[in-house]
This record gives C-alpha cells, sequence and structure tokens, in this order.
C-alpha cells in the first residue's frame, strides 16, 4: 500500500488480456513496456487513465494497455480526446498516435490541441512511414525517399514534428527513443506532471517497411543529444553556442560560451532552433524535453466560466429558462 | 385611438421588404412581439441573403421578412402576402410576384431614383408607368418624412437619421393593424440604451409613422384581427433553434447529464451554438471546434465520459461528420447530431431551408450503419424533438440525427410554455462493477443496449473501438458468423425502438378520406393548411404527419394501405416516396419542390384537388 492508501500497481498491472499484434521487432512493443513501467509510478488509478488513439500501427497502443481506451477513427483522437477531457478534468487523457495519423489526416486536430492547451499528452510514434498500410511514404519521409508511393522519390519536403509543436503553441515538447527506455522515462515523467498539452516525439523503428531510420541515433548512442535544464547543450565532443544575430552554431565543445537549456523559457524561438538541430546538419539529435511552459489550462478556463455563470446568475433555473423576457397569457 | 373607419380581419400577411442594411429582420421581429402581445396566433418566415451586406439596392441584397396572424390557429407564415412593404424598387421588384392581384403595397418613394431604380433593373418608374394599377399602392416618403420627424436632435448623424425609417415603417404598420406600442418603445429604450440620442431618434421615427397613419388621407381606414382562441395558459414566441437549444438544456436536466456541444459555425446552424454558449449557468460546455470532424469528435469524446455529447451543423457539415458518426455506431455511445437542413448541393443556398438530407443522414455512411432519426415539425416542436432524439440516444447506446431545417431554425411561432414537471424522464444510468469481468457488448435483453461505463468507474476498465467487435466479450473479433451477427443486432436495436415510439396518428375526420397526404419536417405546416383548404372544398382527405423516419412507427405500412391514394408531400425530389416505396411497396405519388421556400397551402391544395379527380 501506498501512503494514499492506493494498492502499489506494476507494469503487469497495465498489461491487457488482448494479445499484443505488432511485428516480431516493432518499436512499438519496447514503447508499450515503457509507458507499461512508467504509469505505476504515475500515481494514478487505472479507472481515471483513458488511451484515446486514430489509426495505424501506433494506434493500437490502447488494446494492450489495461486502462479505459478508444480506438478511434484515423486522425481524430486529438478531437476526441479534447473532447473527453474538456468534460471530464479528473481524468488523465493520453493520445497515442503516429506521424501520418498526427501529421497528415490529423494535422488540423493536432495543432488545435495544442494551441487551445488541453490537458492531454500526446504521444507520436514516428517512424517515417506509413506501415499498417504496407509501406507509403509519410509526412516525416525524408525528401527522394524511395517506397511504393513514391517509386522515383518523394518530392514532398517533410515535417519536423518538432517544428510543427512549438510553431502550434505547444507549451510542452520532448523527443525520445523507443529503444531508450531511461530517457523515454524522464520524458513521460516530465510529461505527464505538465498540466496543459504535452507532445512527445517518440522515434521508433519499422523494422518492416522503414528498417534503421533512426539507427544514427538508435543505435550510435553518441549522436545523442540530450538537453538537460541548467545544463551545456553539448554531446560527445561538440556543443551548441548561439551567434549573435540569435542562431545556433555547432562548435568543439572545448571553445566554452556554450548554450545553457532553459526549457522553461517564454519565447519559443530557442526551443524551436534546438528542434531544428538534425543529423543530417547538426551531426546529433537533440532530445529530451524541448520546452516546458505554463499557460492556462483549456478546460480550467471553460469550466472556470461555466463555475463564475453558476455564481452570477445562480444555478439554471430551467422554468424560468423557458419562460424567458416576454410572455403572455391566455384563458 | 384613431378617428378612422376600422374594419375587423379575421387575418393578415405582411411581408417587410428592403435592402439588408434597412433593418427588415429587427422590423419584422417587432412587428411580431407586437401582435404576439396581442394574443393572435402567427407564423413568421424570414428569408434574407447568404451575404452580410450583398451590394446596395441590388435584387440579391434584398431581404424579407414575412407575418402571418390570424385570429384563429394558423400554421403557416402563408403564401402570398396581403400587405407588402418595399423599401425600395429592388424590394419591389422581387416581392411583386407573390402579391396577389388586389394586394396593398406601401412603398418609400423616397428611395425610388434613377439610380435605384436602374439598379434593380426598371426601366420606367413602376410607380408611374401604371404597371401597379392592379394594387392598391400607398406612396410614401418614408425617408425624408423620418430625417424630418428627427430635426433637431443632438448627435443623430444624417445617416444614422435615415436609418430610423425602418421605426417610421414599423409606426406606420403598428397603427394600420392596431398593434400595441409600448412593447416597442421599451424595446427601443433597452436596445439602444447606450446612445440616448438613438433612443429618441428611433422612439420618434416610430411615433412619426404611427401619426402619419392616423393623419394622412392616404389611409381612410385601418384594421383590427381579434385575438385568437388558443388553448389557455402561458405563451411566448420562440425560433426552431432557441427551441433545440432550450430543448438540449432540458434534455440535460431531465437526464441528469452535461451538456457537452461541438459545433463548427454553418448558416443555418449557428444560433444553437451562440444559444448554447450563452447559458453556462446550466452547466452547459460549448466547444467552437477547428472543423466540422472535430466538433463531432470532441462529442464522442464527451459522451464516452458521461455527457450528453451533441453536436449541430447543416448538410455540409454533416456529411463531413459521417465516419465520426459511423465510430459512434460501432461503440454505441449516444450522441446527437442536429442536421438544420438548407438548399444543396455543396453550398447551395445557405439561408434557405430544404429537406433533402434524409437519405443522407439514413445511408450516408460506410457499411451497415443503421440511426434513428427523428425531424421536428415547427419552430415550437424542435422543443419536444430535441427531448425526444436525447432519450433514443441515451436508452438504446447510439448516435441519433435530428433533422430540422433553415424554415424552422429561422421562423417563429407562439409555443405554449410546458410546466417542466410535465416533461418526460428521460434518466439513464451507467454500469457498475459488479466483481465479475466486465462485458463491455452484453446488451439488455428488452432494448438491446450496452451497458455505459463511463471512465473512473473502478473495475471496468475496457477498450471499445472501430473494428468489430466480438459479442458480449467486446474484444476485437475477425470471426466471419460474429460480424453477421453483429451487424445484424446493431439493425435490431435500432429497428426495435419502433416498440418504443408512438403509432402515426391519422387526421381522418370522418374515417372515409379518399386520399392520405403523409409528410415529414417542416411542411407539417403548409400540408395541414392545404389539407384544411381542400376539405372546406369538400374532398374527403386524411393526413399523417411522421416525426420519427427511422424506424418509421410500427403501424406505417397499414396507414399507407389502408388508403386508396397516398400523397407525400417533400422539399425534395422524393426521398420519403422513395423510402415507402420501398419498404411497403405501395404506389405513393410525390409531390416535391426545391425553391428554397417551405411549401404553399394552396399548391398542395392544388395537388391534392388533382389527385383526387385523377
Amino acid at each position: 500500500m501506498t501512503g494514499n492508501g492506493l494498492v502499489q500497481l506494476t507494469a503487469k498491472d497495465f498489461k491487457s488480456d488482448q494479445e499484443v499484434r505488432w511485428c516480431p521487432g516493432c518499436g512499438d512493443y519496447a514503447i508499450l513496456a515503457g509507458v507499461q513501467s512508467f504509469l505505476p509510478e504515475l500515481g494514478v488509478p487505472r479507472e481515471n487513465l483513458v488511451f484515446i488513439s486514430g489509426i495505424g500501427c501506433a494506434a493500437r497502443f490502447p488494446y494492450y494497455v489495461q486502462t479505459y481506451g478508444m480506438h478511434s477513427i484515423h486522425g481524430r483522437a486529438p478531437a476526441i480526446a479534447t473532447g473527453l477531457a474538456t468534460s471530464r478534468p479528473d481524468l488523465s487523457v493520453w493520445v497515442v498516435t503516429g506521424d501520418g495519423d498526427a501529421l497528415s489526416i490529423g494535422g488540423n486536430h493536432l495543432i488545435h490541441a495544442l494551441r487551445r492547451n488541453v490537458d492531454i499528452t500526446i504521444l507520436l510514434f514516428n517512424n517515417r512511414i506509413y506501415g499498417l498500410t504496407k509501406g507509403q511514404y509519410s509526412p516525416t519521409s525524408e525528401l527522394g525517399k524511395v517506397t511504393k508511393s513514391t517509386p522515383f522519390g518523394s518530392v514532398d519536403q517533410p515535417f519536423n514534428p518538432l517544428s510543427v509543436a512549438i510553431g502550434a503553441e505547444a507549451s510542452f515538447v520532448a523527443r525520445a527513443i523507443d529503444t531508450d527506455k531511461q530517457g523515454t522515462a524522464e520524458v513521460l515523467r516530465a510529461a505527464a506532471q505538465h498540466r496543459g498539452a504535452a507532445f512527445v516525439e517518440i522515434l521508433q523503428n519499422c523494422n518492416i517497411y522503414n528498417d534503421g531510420a533512426f539507427d544514427v541515433v538508435r543505435d550510435e548512442k553518441d549522436n545523442r543529444l540530450y538537453l538537460r535544464a541548467g545544463e551545456e547543450v553539448r554531446w560527445g565532443e561538440k556543443g551548441v553556442r548561439m551567434r549573435s544575430d540569435g542562431t545556433l552554431e555547432i562548435v568543439d565543445a572545448s571553445a566554452g560560451g556554450l548554450l545553457r537549456h532553459d526549457p522553461l523559457r517564454d519565447d519559443p524561438g530557442l526551443a524551436f532552433a534546438l528542434a531544428r538541430l538534425t543529423w543530417e546538419g547538426a551531426g546529433g539529435v537533440p532530445l529530451g524535453v524541448f520546452r516546458s511552459v505554463s499557460r492556462p489550462v483549456y478546460e480550467d478556463l471553460v469550466h472556470d466560466q461555466v463555475r463564475t455563470a453558476v455564481e452570477q446568475r445562480g444555478e439554471g433555473d430551467l422554468a424560468a429558462l423557458l419562460h424567458g423576457a416576454d410572455t403572455w397569457s391566455i384563458g | 385611438m384613431s378617428t378612422k373607419k376600422v374594419e375587423h380581419l379575421d387575418g393578415v400577411i405582411i411581408r417587410f421588404a428592403g435592402d439588408s442594411g434597412d433593418g427588415m429582420q429587427l422590423t419584422g421581429d417587432r412587428f411580431t412581439s407586437e401582435t404576439a402581445a396581442l394574443g393572435n396566433d402567427l407564423a413568421t418566415f424570414p428569408d434574407f441573403p447568404a451575404e452580410i451586406r450583398a451590394p446596395a439596392g441590388s435584387l440579391p441584397g434584398v431581404s424579407g421578412f414575412q407575418v402571418h396572424f390570424a385570429d384563429h390557429d394558423i400554421l403557416t407564415a402563408g403564401d402570398r402576402p396581403d400587405v407588402l412593404v418595399a423599401m425600395n424598387p429592388a424590394a419591389l421588384k422581387t416581392n411583386l410576384r407573390d402579391v396577389p392581384k388586389g394586394g396593398t403595397i406601401i412603398v418609400n418613394t423616397d428611395a425610388f431614383n434613377d439610380r435605384t431604380l436602374q439598379k434593380a433593373g426598371y426601366a420606367e418608374n413602376p410607380l408611374a408607368d401604371g404597371s401597379l394599377a392592379d394594387y392598391h399602392i400607398h406612396e410614401v416618403a418614408l425617408t425624408s418624412m423620418t430625417v424630418g420627424a428627427l430635426k433637431g436632435i443632438e448627435g443623430v448623424t444624417p445617416r444614422e437619421a435615415e436609418r430610423s425609417k425602418n421605426f417610421f415603417a414599423l409606426g406606420l404598420m403598428s397603427w394600420l393593424y392596431h398593434r400595441p406600442t409600448e412593447g416597442t418603445i421599451g424595446f427601443i429604450a433597452s436596445k439602444f440604451a447606450k446612445r440616448p440620442e438613438i433612443v429618441e431618434a428611433n422612439t420618434r421615427a416610430f411615433r412619426a409613422g404611427w401619426n402619419y397613419g392616423e393623419t394622412s388621407e392616404d389611409f381612410a381606414v385601418s384594421y383590427e384581427v381579434a385575438p385568437a382562441p388558443l388553448t389557455p395558459g402561458t405563451y411566448r414566441q420562440i425560433t426552431g433553434n432557441t427551441a433545440l437549444s432550450y430543448g438540449l438544456i432540458a434534455a440535460s436536466r431531465l437526464s441528469g447529464l452535461p451538456l457537452f456541444l461541438g459545433a463548427y459555425p454553418i448558416t443555418p446552424a449557428s444560433s444553437i451554438l451562440e444559444e448554447l454558449a450563452g447559458r453556462k449557468e446550466f452547466g452547459v460546455v460549448t466547444f467552437q471546434a477547428e472543423d466540422e470532424i472535430a466538433a463531432v469528435g470532441a462529442a464522442v469524446g464527451a459522451s464516452f465520459g458521461g455527457a450528453l455529447g451533441v453536436t449541430a451543423s447543416a448538410g455540409p457539415g454533416v456529411v463531413l461528420k459521417a465516419e465520426t458518426v459511423g465510430l459512434a455506431i460501432a461503440l454505441e455511445l449516444p450522441l446527437l447530431i442536429l442536421d438544420i437542413q438548407r438548399a444543396g448541393p455543396s453550398t447551395g443556398m445557405p439561408t434557405k431551408p430544404e429537406q433533402a438530407d434524409l437519405l443522407m443522414v439514413l445511408f450516408g455512411r460506410n457499411g451497415e450503419s443503421p440511426v434513428p432519426v427523428v425531424a421536428a415539425s415547427t419552430p415550437s416542436q424542435c422543443f419536444d424533438a430535441a427531448i425526444e432524439a436525447a432519450r433514443i440516444a441515451l436508452k438504446y447506446r447510439t448516435p441519433v440525427y435530428l433533422l430540422s431545417d433553415a424554415y424552422l431554425a429561422n421562423g417563429s411561432e407562439p409555443w405554449l410554455i410546458p410546466d417542466v414537471a410535465d416533461l418526460p424522464d428521460i434518466s439513464t444510468s451507467f454500469a457498475e462493477a459488479n466483481g465479475e469481468p466486465f462485458e463491455p457488448y452484453r446488451r439488455d435483453p428488452t432494448t438491446l443496449a450496452r451497458p455505459w461505463a463511463v471512465p473512473g468507474t473502478k473495475g471496468l476498465e475496457h477498450r471499445i473501438g472501430g473494428l468489430e467487435k466480438a459479442d458480449v466479450t467486446g474484444a476485437i473479433s475477425y470471426d466471419p458468423d460474429n460480424h453477421d451477427q453483429m451487424v445484424r443486432l446493431r439493425a435490431q436495436k435500432v429497428a426495435g425502438i419502433a416498440a418504443d415510439i408512438p403509432e402515426l396518428e391519422v387526421d381522418d375526420p370522418d374515417g372515409d378520406a379518399e386520399l392520405l397526404v403523409l409528410g415529414w419536417g417542416s411542411t407539417y405546416g403548409p400540408i395541414v393548411a392545404g389539407v384544411r383548404r381542400a376539405r372546406k372544398e369538400g374532398h374527403r382527405v386524411a393526413r399523417a404527419h411522421l416525426g420519427h423516419l427511422n424506424p418509421l412507427p410500427r403501424n406505417t405500412g397499414d396507414v399507407l394501405r389502408s388508403y386508396p391514394k397516398v400523397l407525400v408531400p417533400e422539399m425534395n425530389l422524393g426521398q420519403l416516396a422513395m423510402l415507402l416505396r420501398a419498404e411497403f411497396l405501395v404506389d405513393v405519388v410525390s409531390y416535391t419542390k426545391v425553391r428554397g421556400r417551405p411549401l404553399g397551402a394552396r399548391e398542395l391544395e392544388d395537388a391534392i384537388t388533382t389527385m383526387v379527380a385523377s
């Protein structure tokens, strides 16, 4: 028993009776295990947790977690989660989505959930491919990517999911890697503690249709740039410095004057600049919490208005409403 | 009071028509309120362009408001106006064809000049060329008399003085029909309270119009329409969208569930969102979504959490919601989808009514996806329709479509305000843990509804979704027999609602009618009025009206088969007629009009007469 009288749950308590049906070797297994082993420490009773997903491989996630869950329709999970979280602020609502689900068909709902700052946690499994439909390019697939639907290479400029989130006024933005158990747990912890919309990109390997998409940082741990509040932004021998014009440059870490990470900065400029650091451009991939700022939470504002209306006008009187101001009597 | 001659009329139809910026809707509203206060029965039909301010003086920019009032119960805003108030040439031109020969036309002569005549497409001034000889024309210099009456009010610009002319017109009409004026004086004082000089201006214009009627020799007679002998009780005036909104709030109270409305602004449904957004003291949560899909998605999310989830839209928005409604069918959660129909396809005519979404809401989804459909018949009946739709949704754990249209949405009529204590109990219950493993798709043996287990209930943690479910357990299932079983169960559940709705009631005074007129939705008023007219001519006509389109009342087939002829009037190309023919193999005859206007009582009388004779 814990201090609050709750039975201490374990990862096993969050495993449902459903057989997990992802391809053997899929990165989703590691994320599922990571989430299931993290949930006990959240301290939220199972019945108050809800996982909502759209369509895609990632979207099967809720079936495997022994909480409340809804496997909905393509792209719409943030909208459904918004309705649930707004009408039930007592619940802990999570959205599990993929790069196609969140950034193509559901792009509109994603950005609006973020800008409203609905108190939900969005986990975006980014494998840069459409897996469930068997291998078409996705909105995060790189230019020139050859897939079944781009036999001559993709001509679509991809989204950077973190740029999208920061641009959409997200108050919490983070990134993790599927197999990085500790990094994922740290990010999930911070995301779960955040009040408002928390956006977490999880780099996830699709070993069938896009194997090795993130090997450079999944396998090569030296290329991971862990962002930590108050610490210098550096990895290996390299570091990040801010130029006088505000842009970032990669320098030899020993050169000094390195940028110190501050996810609490209200101005999103620096978080955005860090989100733009890529393997191709910087030789490293930033991970961890990019941005975590406090903003009014949507459902708080909604229910504040309801409370204020009741205080000022009194609890709604149905008979008075139906009568209105202008009535007349007959007989 | 007037010293002039007074005539008594049993009913009058007046149409106010002017430029979009002339304040015709406000004028019509005020005249209606005065009429309601007097105790006439009434019905209104605001008819305005989708453009907020179409080019001034142009034909498309004409905005109209028709009010029909009488000393007896009436059912429609009337086919053709007895009196047309035309504030400019364009208003005259677009409305003249509706005025019967011998009708009265009051024109604002100040608005008739070369420029405005040309804009309206008149080569000659119709006031001068004799083309209006068949009508009683009152030429009134509305604008200049208004400006004259307002001279000397400090702080009122010439432009503002001119804009008070609608109150002059209202004053004149109030005199002509003996309407009480106190309500309008009070209305002006509160509406424009922030600008006392405008209160003064509008009040003076209103009085000047009244006095003009009293003193001008042009108006020799004024008219009285006595109060109607309506059912005793307390009445108010109400539009369909307001009644719908109140019905939803009432449904929330009667069910004990918080109301959650997800909506995206769309004509003619937006006023539901606006009305409910202002009623937070009832615990109402409104969510103006990023799009139509998010609006219904959020409502589904709220329903999952135990709220009364509702979304409101019109055809172009409802079609976008189809996939989410399909999800709600699979989830078997309560959900209300309000479709305030307007003329289509595509954007169509956004402010004009039509009934052409019936087949869409019945069948416009992938897979076998049955949904109950309820339709409102009059503006005030929208209140009851909302409660009925909520009752079905909650009891059977299903999405329900509620059909209204632009005519009901904006039209108004007196409403005998119900006693809250008489409203139906539509309370429902959530599932509770009983120590056994939870089976989310174990159905109630009577209703076939599944348990509604809301998050936060310990021991009932479960997953639902759009993938096919195994019967009882709700686990994902691709089993062929299970799918066949589930498809049939969902269909049976909806079909079974027929046992839980009233039988189709037939109005057949002598029981010997040779023709049945069967309608649904907002054609109720015109059909009843048309049937009355036909009966007056000696025809034996029966009438029935459908408030439930799916399932249909259980006696529908029997009723259809008991009459030699069945006429089905609709504002579409025969959608209900097609259903009836398919379902009951009865050779019903369609009467269809898609003019973006309500059907007329006279044309229905003609259709009935023709069919009886055939």
